[in-house]
């Protein structure tokens, strides 16, 4: 009875204050939707000054999604190609191929420096096959009798087959699952941390613990009434990334909605576990860098089979190492509630751990 | 009469700052018994070791003729904080209701305890208010009508009286006496001195110590003095 009276505070006291209630409801959505405009954009073209440079070239460069611009002379590269806004400049002299790059991003020059790769070796391959055939010609002409005639072989095309996604998948569509999550951890570890703290630093905590209530029933009563929030919010983000941002969702709805409620449940207990060793708002901000921030990194972004050895270490100890590789799972991948089971009872295990630490913490203010 | 409160040899150390240093005291059951003492003396750090917040490092501490900390003396104990622990997000009848639902009161009761409450200390007015718009004295009363929320036969109050008018300082201490006269035990700690002479008995503490005690007229005489601010200084000074 006595956690309901908790959880029925707590659902009044967040009722209220309503800029709280719009970070956790409403910021994820915007965030979400920035970095899928963001990240779904299209790539940008380069563009290239040429000088000199063989027509055919020229044109290669053109159907690459590359704006061509001629160039007669150049006698000041840097100035411009920094006035006429180019990423790089092609130069031919004889058979030296000279590019210059701005490098100013260095993503788009090695895009604009592969294309120029590839254009040159088409160009040299067409030049290498008009010669071969050329020279076949020669001969058959100097031979007499009928010889078979070559054919012409053209590049073979490559015929791709995806066991996941498709070719329209952006790297956003991968990423999408382990933000949605990443979210959900976040801003719950957030409200619920500083909502301990506060309890704490206005005397409610003492004045609460001056009551027969049980140290576990506060946990219990904050894990639940924050909870309810939590779900909220999961169902929120959850159906808004995926019927309003159209992020690809292959496995069940339902999964992704289980995965996110059991991290809520992993970031509630860390952030009232946290809080305990924080002595302001701002101090419990302190912890973001620390234990929120690396989470990220560790969620499957970056791939942690390629990583160090010491660093994989440190990715299997992180809560949201497991959740994005479930939602990875689920929402990319289209795996079933088998394949996450062993991700979702390691995130059960930490809730667990930060639970009993809780009720442990919480005799500091209260022996018995 | 039987002692509602029985204090033996308590001491209570942080580390290796000692706090309370042998403290002994006994409040009899329907007394006004008053812990009076500069900040920083220990009173505050009594009252908890008494709540059951902390145990003691040394000593025994009974309340009812139970061994404290305990759970379930909680419910026979109101606690009145030295700084208001109230949830300002939330209104006054709010309040009081989420604090009764913490003790074991069935729904009637909690109703009937939270009007009595509120009335006592004449907030009922107000009760639909959130606390952010409550005056300091406004807190200071729903403070004291939480610690009065399960009808405990024993209060606790820590500096009931701390940064108020004179006229609400009048009718806190006439519901004090109210609630002496209702049978119920109270402690009460303060650095006033006039507020001493309304308790039935004194204990001065100073540094962790209890300088001296008894009825204030029993201090002023065995002090030869009139005023117990003089006798404050004088068992004070003594040490010294």
């Amino acid at each position: 009875m006595r956690v309901l009276a908790l959880v029925k505070r707590i659902f009044q006291q967040m009722i209220r204050d309503k800029r709280a209630l719009a970070l956790m409801m409403i910021a994820p959505l915007l965030i979400l939707t920035l970095l899928d405009y963001l990240l779904s954009s299209n790539e940008v073209t380069p563009r290239l000054g040429v000088n000199h440079v063989d027509e055919p070239l020229t044109e290669q460069l053109g159907n690459m999604d590359v704006t061509v611009l001629q160039y007669d002379q150049l006698d000041n590269l840097q100035k411009i190609m920094i006035e006429d806004e180019l990423d790089g400049v092609l130069q031919m002299e004889d058979e030296d191929i000279q590019l210059t790059l701005l490098n100013a991003n260095p993503s788009t020059a090695k895009v604009l420096k592969m294309k120029v790769q590839q254009a040159v070796a088409a160009e040299n391959a067409k030049e290498q096959a008009n010669k071969l055939s050329l020279f076949i010609q020669e001969i058959q002409n100097k031979v007499p009798g009928d010889l078979k005639k070559l054919e012409q072989k053209k590049a073979p095309e490559i015929d791709t087959a995806y066991i996941y996604g498709n070719k329209e998948t952006t790297f956003f569509d991968q990423l999408s699952p382990i933000l949605v999550g990443y979210f959900v951890f976040f801003f719950v570890f957030l409200i619920s941390g500083i909502a301990l703290l506060r309890e704490r630093t206005t005397g409610t905590l003492d004045r609460l613990l001056a009551t027969p209530i049980q140290r576990r029933d506060i946990v219990f009563g904050y894990l639940l009434g924050y909870g309810l929030f939590a779900i909220i919010q999961t169902i929120i983000v959850v159906f808004y990334a995926v019927k309003v941002l159209d992020i690809m969702l292959v496995g069940s709805l339902w999964n992704v909605i289980l995965i996110n409620l059991t991290i809520a449940l992993v970031a509630l207990s860390l952030g009232i576990l946290l809080s305990a060793f924080a002595n302001s708002e701002f101090q419990m901000m302190q912890f973001i860098p620390i234990a929120i921030i690396p989470q990220i990194f560790f969620a499957g972004i970056f791939p942690v089979e390629a990583m160090a050895d010491w660093l994989q270490i440190i990715a299997k100890a992180m809560p949201m190492y497991y959740a994005g590789n479930a939602l990875v799972d689920v929402m990319y991948k289209g795996l079933g509630l088998s394949d996450i089971l062993f991700d979702l009872l390691v995130l059960l295990g930490f809730a667990l751990v930060f639970i009993i630490l809780n009720i442990i913490t919480l005799k500091k203010y209260r022996k018995i | 009469m039987a002692s509602t409160i029985v204090i033996k040899d308590v001491c209570k150390s942080f580390g290796k700052k000692a706090v309370l240093n042998k403290i002994s005291l006994t409040v009899e059951s329907g007394q006004i018994y008053g812990l009076i003492g500069p900040s920083g003396s220990g009173k505050t750090t009594l009252v908890k070791l008494i709540v059951g917040m902390d145990r003691p490092s040394e000593g025994h501490i009974h309340v009812l003729d139970t061994p404290v900390p305990n759970l379930n003396l909680l419910q026979k104990i109101g606690y009145m904080a030295q700084a208001d622990a109230l949830y300002t997000d939330l209104t006054g009848e709010e309040n009081l209701a989420f604090f009764a639902s913490l003790f074991k009161l069935n729904k009637q009761e909690q109703k009937e305890r939270i009007s009595y409450a509120a009335n006592l200390v004449n907030l009922t007015p107000h009760l639909k208010k959130r606390i952010q718009d409550y005056s300091g004295g406004m807190k200071r009363r729903l403070s004291l009508a939480v610690a009065l929320i399960q009808d405990p036969q024993v209060l606790i109050l820590d500096e009931p009286t701390v940064g108020i008018d004179p006229e609400l300082r009048q009718s806190i201490w006439k519901e004090i006496r109210r609630l002496k006269a209702s049978g119920k035990t109270i402690l009460v700690t303060t650095h006033v001195m006039d507020e001493a002479e309304k308790c039935d008995r004194l204990a001065m503490v100073r540094d962790g110590e209890i300088l001296t005690s008894g009825t204030p007229a029993e201090l002023k005489e065995h002090y030869n003095i009139t005023s117990l601010e003089e006798v404050f200084l004088k068992a004070g000074g003594k040490k010294g």
